[in-house]
């Protein structure tokens, strides 16, 4: 076994103490505690502050479904975890280095995940008699000596909180304020700028000045502390990371889509349609989007999942860039609406945020359990194309590609998120929309066929794409529908070999995509024996684990799919030139089964469906396991 | 558009009409296409959307824009091409399975949202193109095959459930009376929203003669209620019926028990919808006396037109590009 690299990517790195500074390459940390705590808005902050620094960055939040737990208990706990690093990251970590618990149940649910040695910061107030019960411990974690493995720090936050606010404001409201004193004493140990915090504070609390005092009091409070009581420590330097240059903006899964979506109309030049009902984690893309009427945005909350993509069926019959989103219960719904699209021939995107199923599931948690859904669950022979998005960076091109092949092949396209991607954020550098692809196509002007006549179903040669023409169009006036269609006209046909046309002509239109996509790309060492294959949001944590490996010496070539339907048209030579191939995914082996039935080839799986993503660590193991096989 | 000059074949599509011979969808669809040469809406600027069912071939018989979409989900369909294309004449075809069954929620969602969709409802109290199973309109006690010892399921009233359904025009008319179906289009385009009319239309092959009670020669005359707006409600050969409001709900009286100030007048336009539903419940189902024409015509905002005034006050307050919406969340150089 090789010694860990000096730049290995996880949080993993050996400080080196330089007088009172120690300087880090990355540095992972985790803030949790009750859902009502304000953890997100903590984390969040933190990450603002660390872009502005020019730190690379991933984040990921994880909380309950409930919208409020029980205050103090288990299922109430509610985390975010960010990596920051003064490099190119891809992940949000694998156990974090420096850890916040603002109670004693944040401490106990998330505990297990700091690594040895690691800093941990508790509200030792917390910990009284009350607190301790309903986490479940008996006697004091911070008195009995279990966390004598952690570097402790103990911070009195309600008596530091209520001293800090007390001329501002009273009442329940005065404990409100304890996480910008966790904020603010994180803000001292990682050397954070307070300027982003304070800005975003007078700007969100415009309207409440007290609350702006009291939070800017607070977060002041917390950095105070440890500039007065903790002059010995060593505190942390992450220094800015040097990225390619250009503008870069903080972003979530969710934003980047519905901001790719209304990149794609832009690109399009269509009117953006987004039918969609509220369901976890897809809903941020919904409300994101009903904010941009300006730019021409039409949403629409349905009555049902089936209203929602109905009406963007109407919407796209209508000459609309129409998109439907969802999670995966809802796309379950959407189901029989998303064929009649697939045989009308109509563009349309399907977003489904993944969530960890099946039904309910486990909303608020990512799971990559879609994929075979997406290329399989319809009724009838009903291909359609499929792409998945990689990292929130990855989102909005994803999207406009989505929405390019939707509209050139006049069919529907499932894109696939999931809640890790939908809630995790990292920078994106802004593109000049100059260079943003133009996907806009032609709505038929003109009749088609002898005499006047129009065909809607007479095919383009190239692309076997048929005409979009639009309602308002003189001239073009035609039926279409979910029975089956003669071929070129688009006449109801019950002809046995007009329906084997149709049926492979439509298999062969989705097919042909493949001809139209980039070729699958290998990253690492191409001559190795072992290639990663994957998909979707495991890709920064692949491709961290490869690299870590590839520079200890180890012989991996890894791959990551956009397309998952049709698959590049390399991939199946690709696959070939390597002797095993691992796949790793948050499912229980659902891209493997593609590849066995498409390729006759076999592979190794990874698969873990508990709700959290891949560690870089689990990957590496696994590899090395492969390796040795 | 007073220009246009449409006849009926105009409206004609080249497909070959396959419903049974002698259905009331005939008749309909004829009344229709010749209701449109006279609506004063290009050709194609009108889109019929449908869902499943008999009724719901009926796109592919108009030489419009038609959408022969899926079983119950034509509401939906049609609301995000109305909503989207409020230069649109759009409407929606649909029986009483594929509107009160499998497609009822979004029949009352598009009603209460006003969206501008004229909606026909076939009515013919039967599924016909599965064969002849009992539909949410048939009377309890039907025989079908799916009910052989009768039917146990209590039927919808489809006026009273669009009434309560905050639909803002609800109407019902008749297959077999052209005139009374012409007028009642009418009305309904002129109404600027969703407009729900039902038509009551014979299924001659699996529920013949449902309507007999307003459709026979001797049996209308005594059942049929006209509601013509601003008149007394009287009915029978020689007005020897009428309603009146009593206790809260409305019932049928002799003419010569009641002074005539008791007759109720009938107001459609009564932003109040408890009246037009009472009237709506003087027959559950069409087997007496049985009220027609327009219950209801109020004006309401319409979804689409909300939608598209709600993009242009965002637009008025200033320009926006994608550049500004990439920078909105805030940046920062790397140089």
């Amino acid at each position: 076994m090789t010694s860990p690299a000096a730049h290995a990517e996880t949080g993993v790195s050996e400080p080196s103490t330089n007088g009172n500074i120690t300087p880090l390459r990355q540095v992972t940390v985790r803030f949790a505690g009750d859902s009502g705590d304000g953890m997100q808005l903590a984390g969040n902050r933190f990450a603002d502050t660390s872009a502005a620094f020019g730190n690379d960055l991933f984040t990921l939040p994880s909380f309950p479904a409930e919208i409020r737990a029980p205050a103090g208990t288990l299922p109430g706990v509610s985390s975010f975890q960010i990596q920051i690093a003064d490099w190119d990251i891809s992940t949000s970590g694998d156990r974090p280095d420096c850890m916040v618990a603002m109670n004693p149940a944040a401490l106990r649910t998330n505990i297990a995940d700091l690594r040895q040695g690691g800093t941990l910061i508790v509200n030792s107030e917390a910990f009284d008699e009350r607190g301790l019960a309903k986490a479940g411990y008996e006697d004091s974690p911070l008195m009995d000596g279990s966390l004598n493995q952690y570097d402790l720090i103990e911070i009195p936050m309600n008596t530091i909180t209520k001293e800090a606010v007390a001329d501002k404001v009273s009442g329940r409201s005065v404990l409100r304020s304890r996480n910008f004193v966790a904020l603010g004493f994180l803000a001292w140990l990682f050397q954070r700028p307070l300027e982003p915090i304070l800005a975003w504070t007078e700007n969100k609390f415009a309207k409440a000045p007290m609350v702006v005092a009291a939070n800017v009091a607070a977060l002041r409070a917390g950095y105070n502390f440890g500039i007065t009581t903790e002059t010995s420590r060593s505190i942390f330097q992450v220094k800015p990371a040097s990225l390619p240059p250009g503008a870069y903006t903080s972003i979530t899964g969710n934003t980047a889509l519905a901001w790719g979506l209304i990149a794609a109309s832009y690109c399009a030049k269509l009117p953006l349609y987004y039918g969609s009902y509220p369901i976890t984690p897809a809903s941020d893309i919904l409300h994101e989007l009903a904010r941009h009427k300006r730019l021409g945005v039409r949403t629409f909350q349905a009555e049902d999942e089936i209203a929602a993509v109905g009406a963007a069926i109407g919407a796209a019959f209508g000459g609309n860039l129409a998109v439907t989103g969802s999670s995966g219960p809802g796309i379950a719904l959407k189901s029989e609406a998303i064929s009649l699209a697939f045989t009308a021939e109509l563009p349309l995107v399907v977003v489904n945020v993944q969530r960890a199923g099946p039904s309910t599931g486990m909303p608020t948690k990512p799971e990559q359990t879609d994929l075979l859904f997406s290329l399989f669950g319809r009724h009838g022979e009903s291909p359609l194309p499929v792409l998945a998005c990689a990292t929130p960076s990855d989102v909005v091109e994803t999207t406009i590609e989505a929405a390019r092949i939707a509209l050139k092949y006049m069919t529907p396209v499932i894109l696939l998120s999931d809640n890790h991607i939908a809630n995790g954020s990292e920078p994106w550098r802004i593109p000049d929309t100059a260079d943003l692809p133009d996907i806009s196509v032609p709505f038929a002007s003109a009749p088609n066929g002898a005499g006047g006549r129009f065909l809607p179903y007479l095919r383009d040669f190239n692309t076997f794409s048929r005409p979009w023409a639009i309602p308002g169009t003189k001239g073009l006036e035609h039926r279409i529908g979910g029975l089956e269609k003669e071929n070129i006209s688009g006449d109801i046909s019950y002809n046995p070999d007009n329906h084997q046309l149709m049926t492979d002509s439509r298999a062969w239109k989705v097919a042909n995509i493949a001809n139209d996509i980039p070729a699958l790309e290998v990253h690492g060492e191409l001559d190795a024996n072992l290639l990663v294959l994957g998909w979707g949001s495991s890709k920064g944590t692949m491709g961290a684990a490869c690299r870590n490996l590839n520079r200890e010496g180890y012989k991996v070539a890894y791959a990551h799919l956009r397309y998952l339907n049709p698959l590049p048209a390399n991939l199946g030579d690709v696959l070939q030139s390597y002797k095993k191939v691992l796949i790793p995914e948050l499912n229980t082996g659902q891209l493997r089964y593609v590849i066995r039935a498409n390729f006759l080839k076999d592979a190794f799986g990874l698969n873990k469906v508990t709700g959290t993503p891949f560690y870089i660590g689990e990957i590496r193991d696994r590899i090395l396991e492969v390796l040795e096989s | 558009m007073s220009n246009l000059t449409y006849t009926r074949s105009d409206f004609q599509s080249d497909q070959e009409v396959r419903w049974c011979p002698g259905c009331g969808d005939y008749t309909i669809l004829a009344t229709v296409q010749g209701f449109m040469t006279q609506m004063g809406v290009p050709r194609e600027n009108i889109v019929v959307v449908s869902g499943i069912g008999c009724a719901a071939r009926f796109p592919y018989y108009m030489n419009t824009y038609g959408f022969h979409t899926i079983h119950g989900r034509a509401p939906t369909i049609a609301t995000g091409l109305a909503t989207s294309r409020p230069d649109l004449s759009v409407w929606v075809v649909t029986g009483d399975g594929d509107a009160l069954s499998i497609g009822g929620n979004h029949l009352i969602h598009a009603l209460r949202r006003n969206v501008n969709i004229k909606i026909l409802l076939f009515n013919n109290q039967i599924y016909g193109l599965t064969k002849g199973q009992y539909s949410p309109t048939s009377e309890v006690g039907k025989r079908t095959k799916s009910t052989p010892f009768g039917s146990i399921d209590f039927p919808f009233n489809p006026v009273s459930l669009a009434i309560g359904s905050e639909a803002s025009f609800v109407a019902r008319t008749l297959d077999m009376d052209r005139n009374h179906t012409q007028y009642v289009l009418g009305e309904a385009v002129n109404h600027t929203g969703s407009a729900f009319v039902e038509i009551y239309q014979n299924c001659n092959v699996f529920n013949d003669k449902a309507f007999i009670a307003l459709t026979g020669r001797a049996e209308r005359t005594v059942n049929r209620i006209n509601l013509e707006e601003g008149k007394p409600v009287v009915f029978g050969g020689s007005g020897e019926s009428c309603v009146v409001m009593e206790d809260g709900e409305a019932r049928i009286k002799p003419t010569s028990s009641v002074s005539p100030d008791r007759i109720l007048v009938h107001d459609p336009r009564r932003e109040n919808p408890s009246v037009a539903f009472s009237i709506s419940r003087l027959a559950h189902t069409p087997h007496g006396p049985t009220p027609l024409g327009i219950f209801r015509n109020i004006s309401r905002p319409t979804y689409g037109r909300e939608m598209q005034q709600q993009i242009v006050d965002a637009q008025n307050r200033g320009p926006a590009d994608l550049d500004a919406l990439f920078s909105s969340a805030g940046t920062w150089e790397v140089t």
